[in-house]
């Protein structure tokens, strides 16, 4: 990433006139690099699935212009986060808040991870204790299979 | 007059799938050897059927036949003889084809191929695939008929989406369908043996080679798509999250599992009901795939409210089938008798470990995919779910298993050890951390975790080495009769080790490229010069050409490091005539494993042109990997323990003759 800033900084120092679209990178390193991050989780309103940052669409271009005016002006990330959302509303985002209509989509894969874990352990534990298992010589071992074939 | 005589074949296909659901599973129960012998037959019938309804519609796109709706609608006679051929999937009618295709071809392999199978098992599989049959071919005749004719016919076609004209197309489809549809002979044989009630390490020997081969090729077929929309969709990304790609990586995730779950029921009879329900699940994703993918409901929900039909119409399939498994499963599986016992830290703990993350990660990115659909039909809020929320928790889960991958092959069966294990394997991770240091010093710059994001790559790679290390016993022995201890292990064990250390050099590509990889956006004007990746890049100008069935405007850079001129890139902008439909074609250039990605934007006032010009460091690591992973699935189905397959049948003299009479 800081490869990146360098080249940018050099194609805006030294040939500012040729630089790309000089209403939307900030001459600030710092703040476009942060713009550049906000982008990229912001939706495109008009696209199937790209973030602001990858699409060539108008909208995502007055956003990502938008992102860097309100970053000029001082705000911090999270203000410029919630300016967008009061906009556009929660769509805007790609990673979801934690709301009451998330809990699910957030809490399944832990809640999934714990369950299946504890899940597993129960298994482990209610089936035949492992110690008598390993005291069985191979002949009472081979009369069980054949019981429990029957 | 032949496109006619295919469809009447998918209609003949459809009357003998009928016969096949009910007659072998009838005599699977009655013991009645013709009944049973009748689905191997029939099988092979169904799929000659197909395959001749697949030929001609092939034949009509071939000769642009644009009387037929289909080519009509996704044809052009100007269009190369390539993508006419590969047109034939690129659309929903023609895929579903394909899809149909694929299934009854694998139908068509159990039933040649299955010859030591059980008579009663091989007469249900064949009946369990037949019903799958049945209902997608009522689909494609109901709903998606590929064979309308229009009348008057049309002079000319209106051209395939130029994004679909492109190597990639020929190739990924069929590859993504032989992975994906090649599960059903998993969910086949698990539903045949739920409904027999019977099921032992045997049957995890033949579902195996299936598992492997689907995997395999579905491993391919991601891998080939993500590169397909790498270079063609000219913005760099390889990975989306897009529903659409979830679609085909929540079976892989799913039938990754399966192979791990499998592999335990084989050798050690544990973990019986849990492979039976993971072979339902990986292909219920499959179908689950198709239906997002078919009845266009990611699009918008509304987009399916308004033309409904196709997207019901899988969905009662897709209820059907998930929902009969799981109620058989759930009558059935008590039944079957729990197998061999192991303690938490061994080979089988090591993968249930594997299948508890996979499954967590399966579900992971399918409720991010479905969420918004259903938050929207059950409130109307719209919420967005997209790659921020994917790398974070998908993330998060790969973290521990890709820690856990070298651990598992070291690990004994039944009781292993773990000590043991780390004391054998501290030096490579050392050598891993190194060797990730090492990258980061070369790669001068970027974030000090990336450290670790590399080692983990390296990790991987060194663990499988390691793997063959211990298992030579190389560092008792010395290297000679290492070698010829390694030379006398079963290929299975190679494919294990080249699959995880496939799976490392993925990481290691994904790390590289997303933390060291670089991005420069500017206006060029000819002569102007930009840096990228430690190369200087000239505009030398742009020029137009004219291609079979586009024009194009051709930006030509000259790439040179320290100022000596090494190579050219061209980089262009389409203009497809028929549907005067803009494509970008990113040049793309290769330097060992790392790319120089150079794409054109808009045209400035005063003649310059907008420049996206990224490199990529190791980014091929990433296919790269994918293509190593998928090489050790050859080399695990190529193990002499499945190519001969299951313990040597008893003779039976009734089929014997029964074989001579046909």
């Amino acid at each position: 990433m800081r490869r990146l800033l360098i080249a940018l900084f050099l194609v805006l120092s030294v040939l500012p006139a040729l630089a790309v679209n000089p209403d939307e990178v900030l001459s600030d390193p710092a703040l476009e690099q942060r713009a550049r991050n906000l982008s990229g989780q912001l939706r495109c309103m008009v696209c199937q699935n790209q973030s602001i940052d990858d699409s060539s669409a108008e909208l995502a271009r007055d956003l990502r212009v938008l992102v860097r005016e309100r970053l000029a002006n001082g705000d911090s990330d999270s203000q410029v986060i919630d300016y967008v959302v009061s906009r556009y509303g929660e769509f805007v985002l790609l990673k979801p808040r934690l709301s009451a209509k998330t809990v699910v989509l957030w809490a399944a894969p832990i809640l999934l991870l714990v369950v299946g874990a504890i899940a597993i352990f129960v298994f482990v534990r209610t089936r035949p204790n492992q110690r008598t298992v390993a005291a069985l010589t191979p002949e009472e071992q081979a009369r069980i299979e054949e019981l429990l074939k029957k | 007059m032949i496109v006619e005589i295919g469809h009447y074949a998918l209609v003949l296909a459809l009357a003998t799938a009928l016969i096949l659901s009910i007659l072998p599973v009838i005599g699977a129960r009655r013991g009645d050897m013709a009944m049973m012998a009748l689905a191997t037959t029939g099988t092979l019938t169904i799929f000659l059927l197909v395959a001749f309804s697949f030929g001609a519609l092939t034949w009509a796109y071939a000769v642009s036949d644009f009387s037929v709706r289909n080519v009509w609608e996704n044809s052009h006679s100007l269009m190369p003889l390539i993508y006419k051929y590969s047109g034939v999937w690129g659309n929903h009618e023609g895929s579903m084809m394909l899809w149909l295709l694929i299934l009854v071809f694998f139908s068509a392999l159990v039933a040649v191929f299955g010859r030591n199978l059980p008579d009663s098992l091989k007469a249900n599989v064949l009946a369990v695939q037949a019903w799958i049959t049945v209902a997608f071919l009522l689909f494609i005749l109901l709903t998606s008929n590929p064979f309308l004719r229009l009348d008057p016919a049309p002079a000319e076609g209106q051209d395939l989406n130029p994004v679909l004209q492109d190597f990639g197309l020929a190739v990924h489809p069929p590859l993504l369908y032989l992975g994906y549809v090649g599960f059903s002979v998993c969910f086949s044989f698990a539903v045949a043996a739920l409904i027999e009630g019977r099921i032992d390490a045997a049957w995890a020997r033949w579902v195996r080679p299936w598992t492997l081969g689907a995997w395999t090729f579905l491993t391919a077929g991601i891998a080939m798509g993500s590169y397909w929309a790498y270079y063609e969709l000219g913005w760099g990304g390889w990975w989306f999250w897009d529903p659409v790609e979830n679609a085909s990586f929540m079976p892989w995730l799913a039938g990754t599992a399966l192979l791990h779950s499998a592999l335990v029921m084989e050798k050690r009879e544990a973990l019986k009901i849990w492979t039976v329900l993971l072979a339902i699940m990986t292909f219920s994703l499959s179908m689950l795939g198709t239906f997002l993918v078919r009845s266009g409901v990611l699009t918008s929900v509304h987009a399916f409210a308004t033309d409904p039909t196709r997207g019901i119409f899988i969905l009662c399939i897709l209820a059907i089938f998930i929902g009969g498994a799981f109620i058989l499963f759930a009558w059935r599986a008590p039944m079957l008798k729990a197998g061999g016992l192991f303690a938490p830290i061994s080979r089988e703990g090591a993968l249930v470990l594997n299948n508890l993350i996979l499954t967590v990660a399966t579900a992971t990115v399918l409720i991010g995919t479905l969420y918004p659909l259903i938050l929207e039909t059950l409130t109307g809020e719209k919420i967005s779910v997209g790659a921020p929320f994917f790398n974070m928790t998908f993330g998060l889960l790969m973290l521990p298993l890709l820690i856990a991958v070298p651990f598992g092959p070291l690990l004994a069966w039944k009781r292993g050890d773990l000590l043991g294990a780390l004391q054998r394997l501290y030096l490579f991770a050392a050598l891993a951390l190194l060797a990730g240091l090492a990258f980061y010093y070369v790669q001068n710059g970027g974030p000090v975790m990336a450290i670790f994001g590399l080692a983990l790559g390296f990790w991987g790679m060194f663990g499988a080495i390691a793997d063959l290390w211990y298992r030579g016993n190389f560092s008792k022995v010395g290297l000679a009769v290492g070698f010829r201890r390694l030379a006398g292990l079963p290929r299975s064990v190679f494919g294990t080790a080249i699959a995880h250390f496939g799976l490392g050099v993925t990481v290691l590509g994904i790390f590289s490229a997303t933390l060291f990889g670089t991005e420069t956006v500017v206006e060029m004007k000819p002569r102007a010069t930009v840096d990228a990746g430690g190369y200087s890049l000239t505009f030398d100008g742009m020029r137009e050409a004219v291609g079979p069935n586009f024009t194009e405007e051709r930006g030509h850079f000259t790439v040179s490091r320290g100022g000596v001129a090494i190579a050219d890139v061209w980089s262009s902008k389409r203009l497809y005539t028929a549907r005067r439909m803009p494509t970008t074609e990113a040049g793309i250039l290769t330097f060992g494993l790392s790319q120089l990605y150079v794409s054109l934007g808009d045209p400035m006032e005063g003649g310059g042109i907008v420049v996206r010009i990224w490199w990529k460091p190791f980014i091929l690591c990433i296919w790269g990997g994918a293509l190593i992973m998928m090489a050790g699935g050859f080399v695990s189905l190529s193990d002499r323990r499945l190519r001969v397959g299951a313990p040597s049948r008893k003779a039976k003299p009734v089929k014997a003759t029964l074989e001579a009479a046909e």
